[in-house]
This record gives C-alpha cells, structure tokens and sequence, in this order.
C-alpha cells in the first residue's frame, strides 16, 4: 500500500472507498498521491479539528481491506449443521439430551416461559460456546469446534434475528433500504437481487407495496414480510431465529418454506400451536437448562390440519372485513 | 486492579450494558465498582447502589465534561484501589462528538444504539473511532437488516475495533462482554504518566472565563469564525 496511489488502490479495492468517505475524507484531485502523501497535506491543526491521526487512518485501512478480502472470498454458506452438546441449568444440573443436532432445512421450535433461558441459548450458539458460557454448553458446527471468527466478524454472525417487536426506523424508501442493505453486503448484481426481495415480500405479504413506499410507513404485516425476504436473500447469517411473530397479514407458512429454500436453519420461539407444530421438533427450556427435546408426533402432525383449517377461517374472515363486508353467521363455516 | 473506561452517546444505553455485565461479574465473585462522570445531573448512582455495586459520581457543572474526566480519573482510580476492586468501571457520557475520555494501555469501549442513524458512526469522533470494543444497544427493536448495516458502518470507521451487539433489558450478549474486559493477569497500578488516546479539543476564549455578551469586541483568545462565503 505504502507505494501505491489512491487511484490504483481504488482500482484493485472499490470498497476502500467507502472507507475514506465515511472517515469524512474527500480524495477529489488527490487520486495520484498515496494514501500516506494525502494524508501529509493536513496540517496538525486541521488533522486537530478533523480528529484523526494518520497512523491510525492508514492501520484502518489495511485492517478494512483484509477483512473485506475474506469477506468477498468466503463461500455464501459453509454451515451444514449445528450441534448443542449439553450442559447446566440453573440448578447446576446435568442436561439430558447428550447431543442434538440439527441440520439445514430443519424447523426447530423452542418452548418454555419468559425466563427460562431462551436467551442464553441463543446466545451460546451467537457466542459458539465451549463450556465458557454460564451453561458450559459446547456447540459444534459441521460436527466440528467452530473458528471462533463467529464470535467477533462483524459482517459473519452466526444468527439472525425476526421478532415481532421489530421496526423500520431508518427515514428511507423500499429501494433505497434495499440499496444500502446490499451495498454493505456487498453484493454483485444489486438491481437483480433488490427485485428478487421486493417480489418474494409481496408474495408474502397480504397487501402488495412497491420500491418507492417508505419503510415506516409499511403495515406490519407488510414489514415483516420484506424483513423476511430480506434477511432469507441478503443476511449472509446461517441460522435465522424467528421470535414470536403473529399471524395478521403475512403467510407464515410460506415465509417458512422460503426460509429453508435457501439452505437456513430456523429456530422458532413461539407458543402458537400452528407454528410450532411445523417444526421438526422443539426444544423445552426450564430453569435455564433443556430440559428436554420432543420430536413432533403423527398426531399431532395431523392435528396440525384442523388447527390451519381454523385459522384460515379467521384469515377469511379478516379479508371480507377489509373489504367492508358484513359477516354472516355462514362465514365462519 | 483493571480500569475500563466506557463512554457513549447519551441514553445510549450505557449504564444498561455495564449493570448487566456487572451481574455476570458477580455471580463469578469479580468485585467491581463504578465511577459516573455526568455533566449537569444523573441518578445513575441509584441504580448502581440499588444493584449492590460500590458507585461515586462526579457532576462536572460549569466545566467541559471530558476535561474534568481527566482530570479527576487519577483520584477516582485510587478510591478504586483503596476499596479493592478487581475491576473499576468508567462511566462518561461523550457530549460533544469530538471527545474521548480513552487512555492509552486502558480499554475503551464505546456504546452506541441502533436508533441513533446511519450517519452517526461517521459523525462521532475518537470517542467511537478509538474504541477497542464497540457495543450497539437496541438491536431487538430495529429491522436485522438495520442492525446489519448500522454494524457494518461502525466497523467502516473503526475495523480495528470489536464489535458487539448487548441488550441492555435482556442482559443478552453481557456475559460474552463480560470475558472481554477482565483480564486477570492485568494489573494496572497507577495512571500517573499515561497518556490520553486522543488530544481534547482546545479552548480558551473570553466565553470560557464565563462571558455571556454577543459581539466581537467580547471575544478573545482562541476563537474562530466560521466561514459562509461559498
């Protein structure tokens, strides 16, 4: 780096761009200098008022292209499975299960009440514990001791969260928060994939908005269903925990399918039978340990049927009242 | 003893972070105490005390925040040596953007939330750019995509840093900050002579000395016009 011009460096890595701009630099008309040569034209009164040092700015930036560089040259998705290798509950108790683990494409739902040490299951698989957690779990990834890059990657985290308390509060349109989510992904064909998320959220969504909506003013059905698109197409995370969400206007069901086309592992938080019961199995958290994993029986598989059956009658009745009808008795049949 | 110093944006969430990362100190029997630095009035020291942590707190009134900061972080590192603490947290609020109360061989975590916008990271000074840890607040009410491109800024200004994601409700994410900012093998024993991260912005003009009046025959020392000439 030491002999080469910002122009040249911009070349070989456009995203060093973006980190002199957002370090507030304007390199306009200084692209033959070096990075070092630029950064000599300040004066230590303006390099005072900018409050910056020069070595820390050029250390900066061949951190920043390191990482990127490992970033871009990372496969889009290395994790196969995940294995929980029991602990400790509160009590200082044994967990059970031994071993349990589960694969891409799987549904797992976790149950128990607020407490319980949901939380901190999540968070030893985000921190990939190794007995060095308050439970001493140990997770594994791909049968294997995880690198521990998924404890402190920034752009590399290991879950990605939905839940229903989450909101839209950046002051942008549809397009414009898709642009910036895929330019920090760094995503190649951008318009293809922003297109591929606005159509798949509009597929789940009850009602349709197009690119030039303002994120803050999506209906909550409607921003639950571009957060899912979103996180399933751009969020590199492989394993996605959806956290309570309800059912008014957006198609669970679909949502979760979409989710596991694209080789995610979901874990669901919920106490809704409808959801649940679309896992695999669940995980029952108690005192702050597992205290035990059930998989999901035939009957109640088929319980499911009736369950969805009702629900749809609810969803039809929710439909004729937005489009100003009046119920009759035979609408709930 | 180990001194860590915290500093962040106010009602960013710091006290939030460092009481749930205390709990988890606690229940490993690592003593900890706290010292506030605020400006003009905090009850923070309530809450500290509520939680059974050893707090003192310094209100900085009429003088720039950060300076009375340094200048009274030697005295409060030595009340932390008197009580024995294993670790002495720093608390102070970054109230101008261009501060930072960091020193060097001292870690320096920095917290900011997820509401504060995506401009913020290139707007606040040392205060984020010099952190060895950052911590993002507020993550469970924003969109993941949100929180994916509001970390990805943060590390854009600062890649050197780590960056973390705590729930300061939850408490989710403060035991794995907790690792981060005790190291047994450290013991630092005085700050005399250490030197701060980063220079604080000068001043010392006719307004500094407590004059109110408008106008340039009231102004002296260093003062500085803005220009608006295009």
């Amino acid at each position: 780096m030491k002999n080469t011009s910002i122009k040249d460096l911009l070349e070989k890595y456009a995203f060093a761009g973006s980190y002199l701009e957002q370090n507030n630099f304007d390199i306009s008309g200084k692209e033959e200098m070096t990075i070092e040569e630029y950064l000599a034209t300040f004066s230590e009164e303006e390099k005072e008022d900018m409050a910056f040092d020069s070595e820390s700015i050029v250390k900066g930036l061949e951190e920043y292209i390191k990482q990127m560089l490992s970033f871009l040259g990372e496969d889009k998705n290395d994790v196969q499975s995940l294995t929980i290798i029991g602990g400790t509950n509160k009590s200082g108790e044994a967990e059970s299960f031994g071993e349990f683990t589960i694969s891409t494409g799987e549904i797992i739902a976790i149950v128990g009440p607020t407490g319980s040490g949901k939380s901190r299951l999540l968070g030893d698989i985000e921190w990939v514990a190794q007995k060095d957690t308050p439970t001493s779990r140990q997770i594994l990834i791909n049968n294997e001791k995880p690198d521990y890059k998924w404890r402190f990657s920034t752009s590399d985290k290991l879950v990605a969260q939905l839940s229903q308390n989450m909101n839209f509060v950046m002051d942008l349109t549809v397009a414009e928060f898709l642009d910036l989510h895929a330019e920090s992904r760094m995503v190649e064909n951008k318009e293809d994939i922003i297109q591929k998320i606005i159509t798949c959220a509009n597929d789940l969504a009850g009602e349709k908005f197009d690119l030039t909506t303002p994120i803050t003013s999506l209906s909550g059905g409607q921003s639950r269903a571009l957060m899912i698109s979103d996180t399933a197409i751009l969020s590199k995370s492989p394993i996605i925990l959806i956290d309570e969400i309800e059912n008014a206007g957006i198609d669970r069901k679909k949502a979760l399918s979409f989710l596991l086309s694209q080789d995610k592992i979901v874990l669901m938080a919920t106490h809704d039978p409808m959801l649940a019961l679309l896992g695999d199995k669940r995980i029952v958290i108690k005192n702050g340990g597992i205290h035990k994993i059930i998989e999901t029986t035939d009957e109640e598989r088929s319980m499911l049927h009736e369950i969805e059956a009702v629900d749809q009658k609810v969803q039809n009745l929710r439909s004729s009242l937005r489009r100003g009808e009046i119920l009759t008795s035979d609408s709930f049949k | 003893m180990n001194l860590v110093t915290v500093s962040g944006p106010p009602s960013s969430g710091k006290t939030a972070v460092i009481l749930k990362t205390i709990e988890s100190y606690q229940k490993q029997g690592i003593y900890v105490g706290v010292i506030k630095f605020d400006c003009l009035y905090t009850d923070d020291d309530i809450l500290y005390e509520k939680a059974g942590i050893k707090v003192r707190k310094g209100l900085s009134g009429g003088l720039c925040p950060d300076h009375y900061f340094v200048s009274n972080i030697e005295e409060a590192f030595a009340w932390g040596q008197k009580e024995k603490f294993d670790v002495l947290i720093s608390e102070s609020a970054g109230l101008c953007n261009r501060c930072s109360p960091y020193i060097k061989e001292i870690k320096a975590i920095c917290v900011i939330d997820n509401l504060s916008g995506i401009n913020t990271p290139r707007k606040i000074g040392p205060m984020l750019k010099s952190a060895d840890i950052v911590v993002i607040t507020k993550g469970d009410i924003v969109s993941q995509a949100e929180r994916e491109v509001f970390a990805s800024r943060v590390n854009t200004v600062n890649p050197k840093a780590v960056v973390m994601h705590v729930n300061g409700l939850t408490g989710q994410g403060s035991f794995e900050l907790s690792t981060l900012l005790y190291d047994k093998e450290l013991d630092t024993d005085s700050l005399k002579g250490k030197q701060l991260r980063f220079s604080m912005p000068a001043a010392l003009c006719s307004y500094c000395l407590g004059e109110t009046r408008i106008g340039e025959e009231f102004q002296m020392g260093n003062v500085r016009k803005i220009n608006l000439e295009q």
